[in-house]
């Protein structure tokens, strides 16, 4: 009787999680497959396979949406704020982990204090036009790179702690100095959550279009989520070109998510479980 | 040795003048500027003590409803997100057919950008050619289909459901770290003692998550006040201002060159996060505690 209890359960489990994962999946699969259809059949958005498959909608939208050019944008603010973001933030993890002063500790609660805080963008923009970036490539990767601090500071400086302090004293007796201690000694085994950081940090910066909604006017020099939005606003009715625009813009992102799941997971997760 | 030489200040340098800058100070100065009456019309600026916060006060405004979409938005997100994720992470934690692909495809959403799933959802909530009305149709469940995010009753659901279908995954990773946390002693004690399994649920699971539970709630809360992507996205804060939150409203009086209101009402939710940050501090430095 137990026993069938069981099976009965285990039946309803299963059934349950496979109509949860076919809620996640059907969005997905419905974009893919419509991006293959013809202008006519993609109007209905629906999940019947394309009768001709169109693969040349992928060429249409590169050409038409400019894609390249925003393309390379994304890579370009992506991959620089993120060696930015993750650079600065090791030497502050690193520094403010193993030199606990009062102060130290101050600055450290003052950085994490970003992972709650919301960025008042109106003030933002007043200091951009006195730093004279704003609408400037390098004052949006600089933008990127800043926000990315709190959250990358507050992974590291864990990880840190981890690391045994004699390692720093047998290399200072070797002649380092500090610079050298932070990377000859410390990056290298700072290297599985420097993986994770730059992983988040570049799928935040690849997935944000706020940021540039605010302070970019010139078109070409908007990353792939704006362009894709404004892609939208101008071929709503061209369903089948913007589900191929969305496919384009998602294949990094998912890429990223299947080679680096472990992780994305263990960064998006840490911090929040503490055994 | 002397910690200062080997692990000196100025290291840390390049993150805090970053952060400060760019971060901290526009959050600061922001104070200042919302007792103003800058905006784009005027060169000048004046003080004007407490008008703009009178203004979004005051109930000739529809501001406070905006404030209150956010906490509603915030209220029913944590709570449907909270259960969703436990209730996967309860199932998913044990073993169970295809585990890895069911967690691996739950969290993929909160990967995805939030502009692209909104986009993706404005079709699958199209009234005439939408999935969803089409699925309900061809199930024989016509009364059920509704012009999802172009009637007012139905606009705010629909936008709290996609972020639900965004987030759950997110929120079930946390949890299943949480219950693989929890030492089965305490379960085989309970089921020694005679428990069921609701008991057990009740008597260990629950207590041993409460820190997981804080910290998912406080992540979804901070998420949820400072919503605007998927919003902006999906309404716009249409139809009228039906689903308007605090940053889409922030971001229309700025594109409206209303400076002074709209910094006024950023520094509103940035004095309620620095508070709610300082317990999320408090909690996610539990380590420091026992120092």
């Amino acid at each position: 009787m137990k026993k069938n209890r069981n099976i009965f359960t285990a039946i309803l489990k299963n059934l349950f999680m496979a109509s949860i994962s076919l809620v996640i999946l059907i969005p997905v699969v419905m974009i893919v497959i419509n991006s293959f259809k013809d202008k006519r059949q993609s109007s209905s958005m629906g999940m019947e396979l394309p009768k001709v498959w169109h693969f040349e909608n992928y060429a249409t939208v590169i050409e038409k949406a400019k894609l390249m050019q925003s393309f390379l944008n994304s890579i370009e603010y992506s991959v620089f704020a993120v060696i930015i973001s993750v650079l600065l933030a090791a030497l502050a993890a690193f520094v403010l982990s193993r030199n606990r002063t009062k102060l130290n500790r101050l600055l450290y609660y003052i950085i994490i204090m970003g992972i709650a805080m919301p960025i008042n963008f109106v003030a933002l923009m007043k200091v951009m036009q006195s730093l004279q970036i704003i609408n400037t490539r390098i004052g949006i990767i600089l933008l990127y790179a800043a926000i990315q601090i709190p959250f990358s500071v507050f992974l590291i400086y864990a990880f840190v702690g981890g690391l045994p302090v004699e390692l720093d004293e047998a290399s200072i007796l070797d002649g380092c100095n500090p610079l050298q201690l932070f990377g000859l000694v410390i990056l290298p085994l700072l290297k599985p959550v420097v993986i994770t950081v730059f992983i988040l940090n570049f799928l935040n910066t690849w997935n944000e279009f706020i940021l540039p909604l605010y302070y970019m006017n010139d078109s070409q020099s908007w990353p792939i989520t704006l362009s894709v939005y404004s892609f939208f606003g101008r071929y709503s009715s061209d369903w089948h070109l913007v589900c191929a625009d969305i496919v384009l813009i998602c294949i990094p992102v998912v890429a990223v998510y299947l080679l680096g799941q472990k992780y994305i997971i263990s960064g998006m997760t840490a911090g929040a479980v503490k055994g | 040795m002397n910690k200062n030489k080997i692990y000196p200040v100025y290291l840390a340098m390049g993150a805090l003048i970053l952060y400060g800058a760019l971060y901290l100070i526009p959050g600061v100065i922001g104070i200042g500027y919302s007792f103003t009456d800058w905006s784009s019309y005027s060169k000048k600026l004046n003080f004007v003590g407490l008008v703009n916060f009178e203004k979004i006060f005051s109930a000739d405004n529809e501001y406070l409803f905006y404030i209150y979409n956010t906490l509603k938005f915030t209220f029913f997100t944590v709570t449907l997100k909270t259960v969703l994720g436990l209730a996967f992470a309860i199932i998913l934690v044990k073993q169970i057919f295809a585990r890895n692909f069911h967690r691996a495809v739950l969290f993929m959403p909160s990967v995805l950008s939030l502009l692209v799933t909104g986009l993706v959802f404005k079709s699958i909530f199209n009234p005439e050619t939408g999935l969803l009305n089409s699925l309900l149709n061809s199930i024989g469940l016509d009364y059920m289909a509704q012009k999802w995010l172009v009637d007012p009753v139905t606009a705010f659901g629909s936008i709290i459901g996609v972020d639900v279908w965004r987030g759950a995954g997110y929120i079930m990773c946390i949890m299943i770290a949480g219950l693989q946390s929890i030492p089965d002693v305490y379960y085989e004690a309970a089921n020694i003692d005679g428990t069921n399994s609701l008991q057990s649920f009740w008597y260990v699971t629950l207590p041993m998550l409460l820190p997981t539970l804080m910290v998912t709630t406080v992540l979804n809360m901070l998420y949820g006040l400072k919503v605007f992507d998927i919003v902006f996205v999906l309404t716009n804060g249409g139809p009228g201002r039906v689903t308007e939150v605090l940053y889409t409203s922030v971001f229309r009086e700025f594109s409206q060159g209303k400076y002074a209101l709209s910094t006024a009402m950023s520094s509103l939710m940035f004095v309620v996060m620095v508070v709610v940050g300082y317990f999320i501090i408090r909690m996610m430095s539990r380590e420091d505690v026992s120092e």
